[in-house]
């Protein structure tokens, strides 16, 4: 399966990324810069890490999603491409339209850097693929701007379509409907404040991540 | 000549940062403030016959994230 990581300036989880897809994959991603103007041919999944993005200078995600190489993600999403953003990459995703709401301020103010309960809610994309529908899984979240917001049609929306993918079985940072993840309309792109690619191997703890990878494997390859 | 772009939180968007100032506001003595909205204030330098609706274009492709912010253009 071939695949890439966007790595902005001041992104820091693009290496962990790379570390998983090469895991489960088997193969390197290409690693892209912001400022590159276009993608490597047969991309099968674009991965958008988490970090802090130009410092999350004026909106969390609001710079880099006006990036060069976003122009060619825009376009690879609505192609059909695979598009994952994680954290800042949800950010990004949201910021560059690709994805619908806004990821605000924690409601409690606080960075939350923990591991969290999550319900899977749906699995009917290449992304949940490999969990069971309903299933709890743990997986870390560390982000200051999780905090999930959209109007109440869209929230309806994107709970009557099937496009809310994962969400908190607890309280974390204030989100609409516990939000923590949100597929597009066509089902192509996700994004998720959690990290799934900070538990892919027995010693991180905890495997819980490594379903994600796999069952994009399984559907893509 | 300067342009000014105030970006406030839309209606009805919950300001967590706002409901801590207020609260500390009630901390030191000002305990008559119903609510507290934080916002920003973007100053532009921009060429000389630059229009409002070119920096409004600039607010709503980025100083402003519409789906939560609304916005207000000043020249001056």
């Amino acid at each position: 399966m071939k695949t890439a990581v966007v790595v902005f300036p001041g992104s820091n989880c693009d290496r962990d990324l790379a570390v998983a897809l090469e895991l489960i994959t088997g193969v390197k991603p290409a690693m892209l810069w912001h400022d590159d103007t276009e993608l490597p041919a047969g991309l099968e999944l674009i991965a958008l890490p988490g970090g802090f993005s130009h410092g999350d200078y004026l909106r969390s995600g609001a710079i880099a999603a006006r990036a060069p190489i976003m122009r060619e993600v825009i376009e690879a999403a609505g192609k059909g491409t695979p598009v994952l953003g994680i954290c800042n990459g949800f950010q990004v995703l949201t910021e560059a339209g690709l994805l619908p709401g806004a990821l605000m301020r924690n409601a409690g103010l606080d960075f939350v850097c923990r591991d969290v309960a999550l319900e899977v809610v749906t699995t009917e994309t290449p992304f949940t693929k490999g969990y069971q529908p309903g299933e709890t899984i743990r997986i870390p979240v560390a982000h200051h701007d999780g905090n999930f917001q959209a109007d109440a049609d869209t929230l309806d929306r994107l709970e009557q379509q099937g496009q809310v993918a994962f969400r908190y079985a607890e309280e974390v940072n204030g989100s609409a409907r516990q939000i923590a993840g949100i597929l597009n309309a066509k089902g192509n792109v996700l994004g998720m404040m959690p990290h799934p690619e900070r538990v892919v191997e027995q010693a991180h703890g905890n495997t819980d991540g490594r379903k994600l990878f796999e069952g994009l494997l399984n559907v893509l390859a | 000549m300067k342009a000014r772009v105030t970006v406030s939180l839309k209606p009805g968007v919950l300001d967590p940062q706002g409901r801590a100032i207020q609260h500390a506001l009630e901390g030191l003595g000002f305990p008559d403030v119903a609510e507290v909205r934080v916002g920003k204030v973007i100053e532009l330098d921009v060429a000389d016959g630059t229009t409002e609706d070119q920096v409004a274009d600039m607010a709503r492709k980025l100083l402003a994230n519409t789906v939560i912010e609304n916005f207000k253009v000043e020249l001056a």
